[in-house]
């Protein structure tokens, strides 16, 4: 790679950085990001830029630090808690979802919640059942939170400042596989507002809804089915609550097809809100069933081929997309 | 249980399709209440009901475009909610026998052909349904292709199968029938004009048609007017039509020959006047919206109504009940036009007016010529129910109440 290009890490670790720098009040917590410098070392090197005072490793305890993050954004700062996957953060979810989520209602709106919670999800780095899961969508049932996925290097580089400036707790998920995706560096300009969905690659026949780690698959398989002669529109949610429904309701419209990518288990899956939503408001546009690509309703096993079979890959997405148009699947 | 039907909204209208619902099964309606808006050629028209009750189902969906006559819903009738009334039945395309068990109804009900289905012992008199015509194979369909086929005109239920999944019609199978079979699009307009020939034909055919005409002074009632809306904010003053329509509606109740329908070979005089008034839409073509009991109106209501129902009817939202029972026509150029106007009756009714526009002309009286502002009106009446000299006496009697204004506030 040239010296124009940086990775995920290297953009999300330049964001932390500069919301430190330009505001005192941010600072940076959670497991091993101190030191250690973040198990995906995404913090590396920054306490000895701010020190343990603003990078401060906390005790193995998701409960306590994101309490802790929340009592400190009551009272005026602007903490951003790193918690190691999304499966860990389920021991913190009474904080965030009792806490985090509601005390801008219960308090009648006079305390906010100005945290960011960042959190690694998703499978392929063979880490097994206990670390690999999608649970993004169980976030985006909550109200009172927001729930945003950068899946580009520069929404990894812009997206975090948007997320401190939100007066509401707002969780970012980073998958694990993007961590060392490079790209040139970006620029502002890339990374749109970030309740807005961004149609990455524009087409006509099919609409492939998708985010995350599932994108560069998705238009990965758009590339593919364009050599067949079916123009797909890859469409990356990138906020998973609010959802932009105007952005994809737009692109059905046109295509008449939509096929949703979601590496969350299929029932009850965010994919599954999607198609709900996309059959209500777009009944009269559609050619075919809404659909959706999901995991296999299996904990994420460990062996690599088991776990790309259990997780959505190119060929299907290619396969599903051939059989809504009606054409033959090659062999 | 009342099965309600696709309501038909002129003699000349075959199709209809529902753009909205108001009602959901459960719903309690009383009579009078809109149901549905639906789409005719005529324009957006609420459907009413009729009776009191409770609907209990939608039997056509929003954006289905069925024949007159079709059941669109169900109705549980008030009256016979709490009584086991045997449903009435609903037509099908196959001519069903008639059945004796609520059992053998309910099978009916719902077309089941299915001979693997009915086992049942209790059931067992059901009359040998291969006598029955087959239903037709209805394609399945995409809602885009239901949409674009609708769009496109193209009745899609005599298709065969699409290419798609199960054969299902899809927007590529729609597309292509369009191409192969190109009809121009018929637009609303068109279908109007359509609609609009087609019952002026029909009433040049079949009615002998005599016109009478007559100039009516309109000095008095200019200036009862005048004086009437001296302080009254615009939209709270009469307008000549008013009285006009008025006089006519006044002058019907004695002459009932000219107020009511001809249908197959006899007439039927209506009690009360319900006062048809053409309207031009701004699109092209007319509609016909009825006043009801206008006989009965003072000035000022019926210059409301006149105002409410023109808005209406270029807007849509005119009612059925307006749509259906005018039993008389008053056809009005307004100030544009021309001086005189002979009309055409609108079957079944059996007379129409024409109100040409009102003018300042020489007029003589006792052999000295003054300025007077008239009104030159036609009466067309159909010469199998009324005759020419009762047709003068009619004009002539509008006249009186047109020289007496005060006489119909």
């Amino acid at each position: 790679m040239n010296d124009q290009s940086i990775t995920y890490r290297e953009a999300l670790k330049t964001a932390i950085s500069e919301a430190m720098r330009s505001d005192e009040r941010v600072f940076l917590m959670g497991e091993d990001v101190g030191n250690y410098g973040g198990c995906y070392a995404v913090s590396k090197g920054l306490s000895d830029e701010f020190g343990a005072d603003r990078v401060i490793d906390t005790p193995l305890s998701e409960s306590g630090f994101v309490g802790a993050g929340i009592g400190a954004a009551m009272g005026g700062m602007r903490p951003i808690v790193e918690v190691m996957t999304v499966n860990f953060s389920l021991l913190a979810l009474d904080q965030i979802v009792n806490n985090a989520a509601t005390l801008r209602h219960m308090s009648g709106n006079q305390i906010g919640i100005p945290l960011v919670i960042r959190m690694a999800t998703g499978a392929g780095k063979q880490l097994a059942a206990q670390h690999s899961h999608s649970l993004e969508n169980w976030y985006a049932h909550v109200p009172g939170i927001k729930v945003l996925v950068p899946s580009t290097v520069a929404d990894a580089r812009y997206m975090l400042a948007m997320a401190l400036a939100d007066p509401d707790p707002v969780i970012l998920f980073e998958h694990v596989m993007l961590y060392n995706e490079s790209a040139a560096i970006p620029a502002p300009k890339d990374c749109p507002d970030m309740h807005q969905a961004v149609v990455r690659k524009s087409g006509n026949d099919i609409s492939l809804i998708t985010y995350g780690g599932s994108l560069s698959k998705t238009l990965e398989a758009a590339k593919e089915l364009d050599s067949h002669g079916i123009s797909a529109e890859v469409i990356d949610l990138r906020c998973l609550r609010p959802l932009d429904t105007h952005t994809l309701y737009q692109s059905v419209e046109k295509t008449h097809r939509v096929l949703v990518v979601d590496e969350g288990w299929r029932t009850g899956s965010l994919a599954a809100e999607i198609c709900a939503l996309i059959a209500e408001d777009c009944f009269w546009s559609l050619d075919a069933p809404p659909s959706r690509i999901c995991s296999k309703e299996v904990p994420i096993p460990y062996p690599q081929h088991l776990e790309r079979a259990a997780t959505p890959q190119v060929a299907q997405v290619v396969e599903a997309a051939m059989k809504l148009l009606n054409r033959e699947v090659p062999a | 249980m009342k099965i309600l039907t696709m309501p038909s909204f002129g003699a000349d209208m075959a199709k209809g399709s529902i753009v909205k619902w108001n009602v959901k099964p459960g719903d309690h309606v009383s009579k009078g209440d809109i149901v549905a808006s639906i789409e005719t050629m005529k324009g957006l028209i609420d459907m009413e009901v009729y009776d009191e009750g409770t609907i209990t189902k939608l039997v056509a969906v929003e954006g289905e475009e069925l024949e007159i006559g079709r059941p669109i819903a169900e109705l549980q009738l008030t009256n016979e909610e709490s009584s086991n009334n045997k449903p009435e039945q609903i037509p099908t395309d196959a001519a069903l026998p008639s059945v004796e068990t609520i059992t053998t109804q309910v099978v009916n009900l719902s077309g089941k052909q299915d001979k693997e289905d009915k086992k049942t012992p209790n059931i067992s008199n059901i009359p040998d349904h291969s006598e029955l015509k087959p239903k037709p194979q209805i394609p399945k369909i995409s809602p885009a292709a239901r949409f674009r086929a609708k769009e496109l005109g193209i009745d899609w239920r005599q298709l065969a199968q699409g290419n798609g999944p199960n054969g299902a019609l899809q927007l590529n199978d729609i597309n292509a029938v369009y191409e192969m079979h190109p009809e121009p699009q018929e637009s609303p307009s068109d279908l109007m004009r359509q609609a609009i020939a087609s019952t002026v034909s029909r009433s040049k055919r079949d009615i002998p048609h005599y016109y009478l005409q007559l100039d009516m002074l309109l000095d008095n009632a200019v200036r009862w007017l005048r004086e009437h809306n001296a302080d009254l904010p615009p939209n709270k003053r009469i307008l000549i039509n008013a009285v006009i329509y008025s006089a006519i509606a006044r002058a019907l109740t004695s002459f009932p020959a000219f107020n009511g329908f001809y249908r197959d070979g006899h007439y039927e005089s209506s009690d009360s006047v319900h006062l048809g008034n053409a309207i031009s839409l701004r699109q092209g073509g007319l509609m016909v919206a009825a006043i009801h009991d206008a006989q009965h109106l003072g000035l000022i209501e019926m210059m409301e109504k006149i105002t409410d129902q023109v808005n209406r009817a270029r807007k849509g939202g005119l009612r059925m009940s307006e749509m259906q029972e005018a039993t008389v026509t008053v056809s009005n150029l307004g100030d544009r036009g021309s001086d005189s106007i002979q009309s055409i009756i609108l079957p079944p009714q059996v007379a129409i007016f024409g109100i040409g526009r009102q003018r300042t002309v020489p007029w003589i009286v006792d052999n000295t010529v003054s300025c007077a502002s008239i009104v030159s009106m036609s009466l067309a009446a159909d010469h199998r129910v009324s005759d020419g000299h009762l047709g003068a006496r009619l004009l002539n009697k509008i006249n009186k109440y047109l020289q007496k204004p005060e006489t119909l506030i």
